[in-house]
């Protein structure tokens, strides 16, 4: 079961939604597969059931899941939109990454450089 | 919220309290809505056990009006609110079979099977007397007791009071687990970091007044906070 971290300074439900959509964008969860029901997965992040909700119905309107009646939410099958959403992922990623390195006064070529080493020390 | 306008399960409207010359609770206006989780928070004599009672029929208000379901508090509001007190009521010499018995010819609602179940995961023999159990145990078995009814309310006063980190993981799951979907759980605490997580709407009171009443998350969204957090700040600045 999906394993879910909580910072009690910012809502719950976005929280949620950030967390499950990197198990979606990462495969964890694969396309296509069934996910467990809102009351199991509320259960699982001990929250409100009304909450969980919220943040899968937000889920559904990024199309990153699908309802089928009666059967349940599955992981969408839509390949090009998960790549897109990784895409998107990785961009927040290293812009706050940018915005940390240029509050420490860490330049782009600097930071290049120590990206071609592969991270290591200059 | 988009679908279905929701209910209201509860509505106070300028209820008042006075006990010999002491005001408890002061005008108070309030609705619960159906279908949602609220944390009733204040300190110590806030006024929160208070309010509770007058919603069971314990207390009676000295003004103002109270409706459960668009009725007011008599047997209709008892068949569907299911109260966990702050202090056990059980019979201490009866077993938790007996007890299981006790409830299921007091309350139409009552789920036996249910019970029985919650109280095999827990490894309890049902022929043990409660006064043979640890102090945990038995807000355990209470708690089982009151979230085994198939109640529209359920209203809990504090929950988690004295103890231990494990049996509060317990308790919350207990809850969370067992509220009948569309029915609503009012939670009074003033341990609100534990419980901020499962709150749908807060409502704040402090010496009988009503002081903030919002939904958990916008109450994080717009301070950039927890709960517990607004909470403190919240009453720093009245203490003065």
């Amino acid at each position: 079961m999906i394993n879910f971290k909580f910072d009690s300074n910012r809502p719950i439900y976005i929280q949620l939604v950030e967390q499950l959509e990197l198990y979606i964008i990462s495969g964890k969860v694969p396309p296509g597969e069934r996910l467990p029901s809102v009351r199991d997965l509320a259960l699982a992040a001990k929250v409100n059931p009304n909450t969980m909700q919220r943040a899968l119905t937000e889920l559904e309107d990024l199309k990153l899941i699908y309802t089928e009646r009666t059967n349940g939410k599955f992981v969408t099958t839509d390949r090009k939109r998960l790549q897109k959403h990784r895409e998107k992922f990785a961009t927040s990623k290293i812009q706050t990454f940018l915005a940390e390195m240029q509050s420490l006064g860490i330049d782009q070529p600097t930071i290049l450089k120590i990206l071609s080493k592969g991270g290591k020390k200059l | 919220m988009s679908k279905s306008r929701t209910k209201t399960i509860v509505k106070c409207k300028n209820l008042s309290k006075s006990f010999s010359g002491h005001t408890i609770l002061n005008n108070i206006n309030l609705t619960i809505p159906e279908g949602k989780i609220i944390g009733l928070l204040g300190r110590n004599g806030a006024g929160k056990s208070t309010l509770i009672k007058i919603i069971n029929g314990l207390v009676t208000p000295s003004s103002g009006e109270i409706l459960i379901d668009n009725q007011s508090v008599g047997i209709h509001s008892k068949n569907i609110i299911s109260y966990l007190p702050e202090r056990t009521y059980l019979d201490k010499t009866m077993t938790i079979r007996q007890s299981i018995k006790f409830f299921s010819e007091f309350y139409a609602d009552f789920d036996p099977t249910k019970a029985e179940q919650l109280v095999q995961e827990l490894n309890l023999d049902p022929d043990s007397r409660i006064t043979k159990m640890s102090k945990g145990m038995q807000e355990k078995l209470q708690l089982i007791l009151v979230m085994s009814r198939n109640a529209k309310l359920y209203i809990l006063d504090e929950p988690l009071g004295g103890i231990d980190p494990a049996t509060r993981d317990y308790i919350l799951d207990t809850i969370l687990s067992n509220f009948c979907a569309g029915s609503s759980v009012l939670i009074s605490t003033h341990l609100i970091a534990d419980i901020e997580r499962i709150l749908d709407e807060v409502i704040f009171i402090d010496q009988g007044k009503i002081v903030l009443e919002d939904s958990a998350d916008n109450l994080r969204d717009q301070h950039h906070t927890s709960i517990d957090e607004i909470f403190r700040q919240t009453f720093k600045a009245n203490i003065k």
